[in-house]
């Protein structure tokens, strides 16, 4: 499989949070969840990383290794992206405003 | 080949929804997307299901390839356009999978389904009836498919691009960033491999870059075009991008696709593995 699994809120069985990093979030416009965005991970230096497609609730989720990490999103109500620092593993959560 | 004979616009698949012996297939790995919206009367093809074997792991034979088209309603004189999400991944596979049977009259939407729903344009959930024909395939043409002895023998002779990312290449990674990191295999790269990463080709819309940028990229990270190319990433899907970039957009002569890619060479027995960021 190498396409982008369906993305919920939930995190996939066999995840370990003891040794992943996960970086999960919701894309909104003016505080509404927005489904169907590109939500694209972009490394330090800007580089592409990985894309998905938020759900109908609007979220995401990335598998990243610790590091400085930007989550972009395009979408029919805009762009607009947030930087996301990883520390280790865990579940780091954020959000992404499209205008 | 040169990106008029190789990639259609959205405008000029927009006016071209009906034309003559004109079949628009959306290609992808998970076909919901395609069952949600697709450009109005295409049909679906399923990466998994209807390309790749179901026992072995390789393709379908000529004549499984010739029954799906039929079934499809393809005929050998349709020009088909391909397209699909994951930033046309599995629409380019399909594409190098049609010329590797010998149907040469295909394209490649230009930003495949991201930009054309982010340009607002229309999207059906209508699935179209087309008619059985008797579809008749060639050969396949190896001429493009690279398989792993000879990229194990391509080692310091021929140009390897690894199109995965860097920390796939690398070996921190063995899967893309969004995707669970369960496979059993090696990480690390081929011995004497450029990383080029595919999405380095493309705009943040999914388009491809001008042939002056993707020439100028090459050039930079090393490539040399008097010399044979093999392209890999994970399962080859990826690498059907930056083959299509390389053979369809620029027109290098010589460039295979490795579909075995690192979920096979990352598994074999006895090959030489590097890993860190190369030279």
């Amino acid at each position: 499989m190498c396409g982008a699994p369906e993305q919920t809120a939930e995190l996939p069985a066999g995840t370990d949070l003891a040794k992943e990093s996960v970086l999960v979030g919701k894309v909104t416009a003016s505080g509404s969840p927005i489904g169907g965005a590109y939500v694209r991970l972009l490394d330090a230096t800007g580089e592409f990383t990985a894309e998905v497609v938020s759900s109908a609730s609007g979220d995401y989720r990335f598998f990243a290794r610790p590091g400085t990490w930007t989550v972009r999103a395009l979408s029919r109500s805009g762009n607009g992206q947030t930087e996301v620092t990883v520390g280790g593993p865990g579940l780091f959560t954020n959000e992404v405003a499209v205008a | 080949m040169s990106r008029q004979d190789a990639l259609v616009s959205a405008d000029w698949a927009e006016q071209n929804l009906d034309a003559q012996n004109t079949v628009f297939v959306e290609v992808d790995e998970d076909t919901t997307a395609y069952d949600g919206g697709h450009i109005p009367g295409a049909v679906k093809l399923d990466w998994k299901t209807e390309l790749q074997d179901p026992v072995r792991r390789d393709f379908v034979d000529k004549a499984g390839f010739e029954k799906l088209l039929s079934s499809k309603g393809i005929s050998n004189d349709d020009t088909v356009i391909l397209y699909g999400g994951n930033n046309n991944w599995f629409a380019a596979y399909a594409y190098w999978y049609f010329k590797l049977y010998g149907h040469d009259a295909v394209k490649l939407l230009d930003g495949g389904r991201k930009k054309w729903e982010l340009d607002g344009r229309k999207l059906d959930t209508e699935v179209p009836q087309r008619q059985q024909t008797q579809y008749t395939a060639k050969e396949q043409d190896t001429a493009i498919r690279a398989f792993r002895d000879e990229v194990v023998n391509a080692i310091g002779t021929k140009n390897l691009v690894d199109v995965r990312s860097p920390d796939e290449f690398s070996g921190k990674l063995l899967a893309p960033a969004h995707l669970p990191q369960e496979q059993a295999q090696r990480g690390g790269h081929i011995p004497s491999a450029l990383n080029v990463p595919w999405s380095k080709a493309a705009n943040e819309d999914g388009t491809f870059k001008s042939d002056d940028e993707l020439r100028k990229l090459y050039e930079e990270q090393g490539l040399d075009s008097s010399r044979p190319t093999i392209a890999y990433c994970r399962i080859g899907e990826r690498s059907s991008h930056t083959w299509f970039a390389l053979h369809e957009l620029l027109g290098e002569q010589d460039v295979k696709n490795y579909d075995g890619s690192w979920t096979e060479y990352g598994s074999l027995i006895g090959v030489p593995i590097e890993t860190g960021s190369g030279s």
